[in-house]
Order: structure tokens, then C-alpha cells, then sequence
């Protein structure tokens, strides 16, 4: 199975809409990608599509980057795979950059058109009301993402230790300079040794 | 359009390595990474101007740290900043993320690695609360007032968390309304000391020609 023209141009097409649709980050646009990728078009299937997410956020990186690898994977799946061939890897990379820049371009050229108005115009009471007026609740909205990361570990008696530690991390990022990346470590770390499992 | 700040990056270079290493820092999302860096460090931006960006920033559809660093990139250096913050953001780590993903594809079915991972998301998720929780003092400069917006953030809690209400709807429905009564206190301010205050709100205002000639 190989992609054709039109098929390029879809996957390019679908990102660019899911890039407008995404607010609030990219990952909101999620089930929108499943539905094309999945089921509609049979280009990944559930666990490779979910593989994606979960790589991209083991790996270094802005979150967004789970598009590319998600486009790294139609390009693979279509192509064969590596053990195909090293035309297969440039597929994949190909794919990977088509989906990326789907997510990317319009969002960015709305990004900095909005906000290069805005700030021409920031004496504006509008402009000045807007931010003043979407301040707090983007504060209560970063409260909640960080509760909500965790809420899926809902059974209190088996997932407490995962809630100690990100009531530690919570209280080290807030009150200490300490660097977030050893806090990182000691996470992966105290995970891999199985000490989260109660 | 260039602007001098007192405190920025000192070229277009300077901006591209120093979003390539915070992108190389962000595990499960850059934000907190970028406060750290950014507003306690570097001090490109006061708590202020952090909160104001990133409110635009997660308003706008599209990734939300792409989007601060293409409103950062573009203030000071115009087109060329944008394309240098969010190319350092993405280029170094996306070769990272996509050999991970092409050497160890099946992560999801290697126990270790992902319990692993549920330690990470668990810091990760205390980081983000962490990083609100910073952001919270610098709502005492608000022209609604800090009593109300802590209202707002409270409302902003329960309304996620409690009644699972979408985000969309969150931002319209009581974004809009306080934006409506922020507009309204801005218009009542007469007297020159509240008028200081909400002009230090406004983050742009600190990065104007009259700053730069400041010594």
C-alpha cells in the first residue's frame, strides 16, 4: 500500500484543520486525528496510533511533536516498514514533515497575524480587556490541567503513591529552585523500580 | 518590527538556542520550563507579561508553547525570531523524538517504560499545578482586582474539574464575561495611580521605544 497524490494532500488538508481546531494545545485535537487516521482511512491501527502520543511524551520536546511521529508511522506502515528498505525511512520522514507542517502553518500565520494586530492596537480598551479579563482563568486552567494529568489514576487505595508524588513535585517546583529535570529522573526512576504501584 | 528590551535576547542565535534547550528540557510539555527559565532566570519576561502571552497563546488554536514562542520570536526580531524560536523549539527535538520512536516503537507494550512514564506524568502533573500556582500573585496587577480573579480562577476550577465543562466553552463563557467587566473597570479608572497600575498590566506597554531609551 502506497500513498498516492491525493493521499498526501489529505493528510496535509486534515492537519491544517486539526491545527485550526486544536484550543487549548494539540493534543485536544486527538480524537479528531483518530477518527481520520484510524477509522476512516486504516492508515494506523489503535495501538500504533496510541504509541504515538505515549512516545512523543517520553521523549524530550514540545508536546505537538506526537503529529510527527504520527506521520513518521502512516509513512512506515504504508511503505512497508524499515526492513523494506531505506526509501522507506525517507517516506517516513516525508510524512512526518507533511503532518507537522499541517499542524503548524495555519495556527502560526493566525498566531502572528492576531497578535501583531494586537499589539499595534494595545492601548485599545478591547485588547487591554482581553487580557486582563482571560488572566485568571488561564491560571485556574493550568491548576486543572495539572490535577486532570493525574485524575485518571482514580483508585485512591492502589494510586496514592502517584498522587504523593506529584503533590512533592508540586510543592519542590513551587517553592524550590531545584531543577526539574532531576525531579523528571526521580519520577521515571521511582516508576521503572515499581515503587508507584501500592 | 525590532524592540529593544532592557532584558531579551541578544540576537536571533541567542533566541534559537536558548528555545532549542528548552524544548531539550521539556518533558510532557514545555510551559513549566519555560516559566522557570524565561521569567525567573532570564528574566525576558515579568510574571506579567508571561501570564498575558500565555493567555494569548492558549486562547489562539494551535500548540501553546509554539504559539509563545512565535508571539516572543516575532516582538523582537520580527518574522525571522518567530521562525528562529519555534524551529529551535521543534528542530533538535523531533530528531530526538522521531529516532526514539523509530528504534523502540512498541514503548506502550514494555511494562518498565511505562511505569516509567506514569512516574513522569505524575511529576509532570505537579509541575503544571506548580507553575499556576506561581502565576497566581501576578493577578494582584488586574484591573478587575485580585479578590475577583482569584473568584475567577476558583470558577475556572470547578467548572473543568468539577462539571467537566469543555474548554471552549470555559474560555467563551467566563473569558468573555470577565473580559466584558475588565473592559468596563478599565474605563472607570480615573486617577492616576490606578491608571499606572493598569498600564504596568499591559505587557506590552514595557517593551516601548520609551523604555529602550531609558538608561
Amino acid at each position: 500500500m502506497t500513498l498516492t497524490i491525493s493521499d498526501w494532500l489529505a493528510l496535509f488538508l486534515h492537519f491544517s484543520a486539526d491545527s485550526l481546531l486544536a484550543v487549548g494545545g494539540a493534543i485536544s485535537a486527538a480524537p479528531e486525528m483518530h477518527r481520520f487516521l484510524v477509522q476512516e482511512h486504516h492508515w494506523l491501527d489503535d495501538a500504533t496510533f496510541a504509541n504515538s502520543i505515549t512516545v512523543a511524551q517520553a521523549a524530550p520536546g514540545p508536546n505537538v511533536l506526537f503529529v510527527a511521529v504520527m506521520g513518521l508511522n502512516v509513512g512506515l506502515v504504508a511503505s512497508g516498514g524499515l526492513h523494506s528498505g531505506w526509501q522507506s525511512l525517507g517516506y517516513a520522514l516525508l510524512a512526518a514533515f507533511v503532518c507537522m507542517m499541517g499542524m503548524l502553518l495555519p495556527s502560526g500565520v493566525l498566531t502572528l497575524v492576531i497578535t501583531n494586530w494586537a499589539h499595534k492596537n494595545r492601548e485599545l480598551t478591547a485588547v487591554k480587556a482581553f487580557k486582563a479579563g482571560v488572566a485568571p482563568i488561564v491560571v485556574g486552567l493550568l491548576v486543572s490541567t495539572g490535577y486532570v494529568l493525574n485524575s485518571h489514576n482514580n483508585h485512591w487505595s492502589h494510586d496514592w503513591p502517584l498522587w504523593l508524588v506529584a503533590l512533592i513535585s508540586t510543592l519542590l517546583v513551587w517553592k524550590t529552585k531545584i531543577h526539574l529535570l532531576w525531579l523528571l529522573a526521580s519520577g521515571a526512576a521511582l516508576g521503572a523500580l515499581g515503587l508507584l504501584q501500592a | 518590527m525590532t524592540l529593544k528590551h532592557a532584558r531579551g535576547p541578544s540576537c536571533v542565535w541567542d533566541l534559537f538556542w536558548s528555545f532549542t534547550l528548552l524544548g531539550l528540557q521539556g518533558f510532557g510539555g514545555v510551559l513549566t520550563i519555560v516559566q522557570r527559565e524565561l521569567v525567573e532566570k532570564k528574566q525576558w519576561f515579568t510574571p506579567e507579561e508571561f501570564i498575558e502571552d500565555w493567555s494569548v497563546a492558549q486562547v489562539l488554536p494551535g500548540p501553546n508553547v509554539i504559539n509563545l514562542g512565535l508571539m516572543f520570536g516575532s516582538r523582537h526580531f520580527g518574522l525571522a525570531g518567530a521562525i528562529a524560536a519555534t524551529t529551535g523549539l521543534m528542530l533538535i527535538p523531533s530528531i530526538g523524538v522521531l529516532t526514539i520512536a523509530l528504534l523502540y516503537g512498541s514503548i506502550s507494550d514494555n511494562p518498565i517504560a511505562q511505569s516509567a512514564l506514569k512516574g513522569m506524568n505524575a511529576v509532570v502533573a505537579g509541575m503544571v499545578l506548580a507553575t499556576g500556582l506561581k502565576l497566581i500573585p501576578a493577578l494582584k496587577k488586574n484591573p478587575m482586582g485580585f479578590a475577583l480573579s482569584l473568584c475567577l480562577v476558583l470558577l475556572t476550577l470547578v467548572s473543568v474539574n468539577v462539571f467537566k465543562m469543555p474548554l471552549a466553552y470555559v474560555l467563551l463563557g467566563i473569558g468573555g464575561l470577565s473580559t466584558l467587566w475588565a473592559a468596563r473597570q478599565l474605563k472607570r479608572i480615573t486617577t492616576p495611580t490606578t491608571l499606572q497600575s493598569a498600564a504596568s498590566f499591559d505587557a506590552s506597554a514595557k517593551v516601548s521605544k520609551q523604555d529602550a531609551s531609558t538608561p
